[in-house]
């Protein structure tokens, strides 16, 4: 029953290795979780699980397999927090005295050997075992010094089960669409584009070159590679559909442009014709021929859009949306040639993949690039196609 | 074995600790994420002094290479010594001189070893270090010695997820995500810091921080060591906990981006959660 755990984690999508599960059983061979449920909840996921946005998909795991499970965890906190409380106590000396020949650990280890005895159901009286009204270190109304009261308050600790079912991780899930904290963890999925830095490397030439002139007085030079950078260029689709997440988008990649260098954004208003604005505003523009013709080719082009449209808008002259705007190409040309100069770019589209199937223009559009969901998930596998060309969905 | 109870400057979580102990016990790296400010560095720090133990930092900058932390072979000191003969240069053990690696596993006793954001570096700096910290040894070709750990020494990674880590890598550690404290936590190590702050600044002070960190538009959050920063202000300022219900000062230590400022500024005006005295009234 225990292996349905490793395999529940597996179904759900969570890379578990079947290193990290032995592990595991090193860790409970040395009984670090203290025969306690929720501590195994916290054990387990500190070695199983390596990503927070898994942690969600830890719980569903979790609560498959161990959901029914009785436990005796809220008893075992009841004792530690007594533990806690018998320090607090405020006790004459000879109590003192009587506490310390009672080694708290002992104690536990105690209550440890007789829970796995099963002694602790229903037990009276005695001098050993965890009941109620006897004389013994831990249980309920009875008497001694070092005791502990256990089940006469209320229990205050959550129970493991009760802690996956809270899913306190669910908004660090990946796969719904970013908010805020997500989008600090896309930014650094786009750090990966960033220069790697300075590489330092004696150059030999010049070295020997100076040591001769400095009359065999060794002269050591140095010289700086830069290895090489990547630049980004943005296009996002304001207006219209877009408008709700326009402003997510935005943040995202004002943000973004702190980071990186070189990095340039263009917006749009569903299509891109021939001028691409350089506001939110789309007052100012640029001509778009202009950028084919002197930007680098390999600039890594991220497009942001819903590419939801009039399929008019993308096919004909004079389509674009707007009725004070003629294009003498139609958008889907621009888009090839854009796709021609570029080789590394992406559309990034924050519906959800299912819809994109019923939407004519979105089919269209991913004819000529590659399209992910703007989500962690979607934003992973983006980086990765412009980085190496591959990924799941897409291959160059 | 060691048993880490966490140290009375450093308020830590029960599930935080258990896993230090889970990893010491493991001999394993712990790896520790979470949001700026949370105290992952000084984690490091209170297991050290917990323990009892000494303590090296490894601080890892994006130029960083894996070599680094184990030993460096000075050559250009051998060269510059074998021009004038003063020195054995065919002694090779006098150039090599330990990294932070190196000493921790060199020492004697164990050690308590922080590798500080680790996501700084290079992607393959942490593959370059999987098998030094597997079996906490390495080689070093020049002298033909290995280095080995006479015990494990204590690893605390540190991560701000800037750069993913290698899955081979993470297979070998133990994980802790430290979540942001809740306002109960908060307000004990709050109290580590002022121990005698005033009950009723901090409860509305809390109040502020964390209506603050609802907001979704912010850039940067502010974190525990900012409300630290935010709390000494207010009290040498001497701002009486009346004040902070209606209006919040000293902002500029809370947020450090301008448009983060503007946001709270122009919602608290016209917002009603900006009044707090109206937010906690009891509307049953």
């Amino acid at each position: 029953m225990f292996i349905n755990f490793f395999f529940n984690l597996k179904s759900k999508g969570i890379p578990v290795s079947l290193h990290e599960w032995i592990t595991l059983h090193h860790a409970m061979a040395m009984n670090l979780n203290d025969c306690s449920l929720t501590n195994f909840y916290h054990m387990a996921r500190s070695i199983l699980v390596k990503n927070e946005i898994f942690f969600d998909r830890y719980d569903i795991a979790f609560l498959d397999t161990f959901g029914g499970i009785e436990t005796t965890d809220e008893m075992l906190d009841e004792i530690l927090a007594g533990l806690k409380k018998v320090k607090e106590l405020k006790l004459s000396e000879e109590e003192k005295k009587q506490i310390e020949q009672v080694n708290l650990d002992q104690v536990l280890k105690n209550f440890e050997e007789q829970m796995k005895q099963g002694h602790y159901k229903n037990h009276v009286g005695g001098n050993k075992a965890i009941g109620t009204g006897g004389r013994s270190t831990q249980g309920a109304w009875g008497y001694n010094p070092a005791g502990i009261r256990i089940g006469q308050g209320e229990s205050r600790h959550k129970r493991a089960i009760q802690v996956a079912e809270k899913r306190t991780f669910r908004n660090y899930s990946s796969d719904i669409t970013l908010d805020t904290r997500q989008m600090r963890v896309a930014l650094s999925h786009l750090r990966s584009l960033l220069p790697i830095g300075y590489g330092e490397k004696l150059d030999l030439k010049k070295t020997i070159d100076q040591t001769c002139r400095n009359a065999g007085e060794i002269e050591l030079v140095w010289e700086n590679k830069e290895k090489k950078s990547s630049k980004v260029m943005l296009l996002m689709d304001v207006g219209g559909s877009m408008t709700p997440f326009a402003e997510l988008v935005e943040r995202l990649f004002s943000a973004a442009a702190g980071q990186i260098n070189r990095f340039k954004h263009f917006y749009f208003h569903n299509c891109f014709y021939q001028d691409l604005w350089t506001d939110m505003e789309r007052n100012q523009c640029v001509s778009t021929m202009e950028i084919l013709k002197s930007e680098d080719h390999d600039y890594k082009v991220i497009i942001v859009g819903d590419a939801e449209m009039a399929p008019s808008e993308l096919t004909w002259a004079n389509g674009a949306i707007d009725y004070w705007y003629h294009n003498d190409t139609a958008g889907i040309i621009w888009m090839q040639r854009f796709k021609e100069k570029f080789k590394d770019a992406i559309w990034l589209n924050p519906l959800p993949k299912r819809s994109w199937e019923y939407v004519h223009s979105i089919r269209m559009v991913r004819d000529v690039f590659p399209m992910f969901e703007l989500t962690l998930d979607g934003l992973d596998e983006g980086i990765k196609y412009l980085m190496t060309g591959k990924c799941e969905l897409y291959n160059r | 074995m060691d048993y880490f109870k966490g140290t009375e400057d450093y308020v830590i979580s029960k599930e935080l600790r258990d896993n230090v102990n889970v990893s010491i016990a493991l001999g394993r790296p712990l790896i520790v994420k979470g949001e700026p400010g949370t105290g992952k560095t000084l984690l490091a720090h209170a297991i050290a002094k917990g323990l009892e133990k000494k303590f090296h930092i490894w601080n890892i900058k994006s130029t960083t290479k894996a070599q680094d932390g184990l030993y460096l072979y000075d050559t250009v000191q051998r060269l510059n010594d074998a021009r004038f003969g003063d020195h054995d240069v065919a002694d090779i053990k006098q150039y090599i001189k330990l990294g932070k690696l190196g000493e921790a596993f060199n020492a004697d006793e164990q050690v308590v070893l922080l590798i500080d954001e680790i996501d700084k570096a290079d992607i393959e700096f942490p593959n370059d270090l999987l098998n030094e910290l597997d079996e906490m040894s390495f080689y070093i070709p020049e002298t033909k010695e290995t280095i080995k750990a006479k015990t494990r020494p204590i690893v605390i990674i540190t991560s701000n997820s800037e750069k993913e880590l290698p899955d081979p890598f993470l297979r070998r550690c133990v994980f802790h995500y430290i979540e942001f404290p809740e306002q109960q936590l908060m307000e004990e190590i709050v109290h580590v810091h002022f121990p005698d702050i005033e009950k009723k600044l901090l409860r509305e002070a809390l109040k502020k921080f964390y209506w603050i960190r609802e907001f979704d538009m912010l850039r940067k959050k502010p974190s525990t060591s900012e409300l630290i920063d935010w709390l000494q202000a207010l009290v040498i300022g001497g701002i009486p906990a009346k004040t902070i219900e209606n209006e919040i000062p000293f902002l500029g230590t809370l947020l450090k981006k301008k448009e983060d400022i503007e946001v709270v500024e122009k919602s608290g005006k016209s917002h009603y959660a900006y009044n707090s005295s109206m937010r906690t009234r009891d509307v049953y």
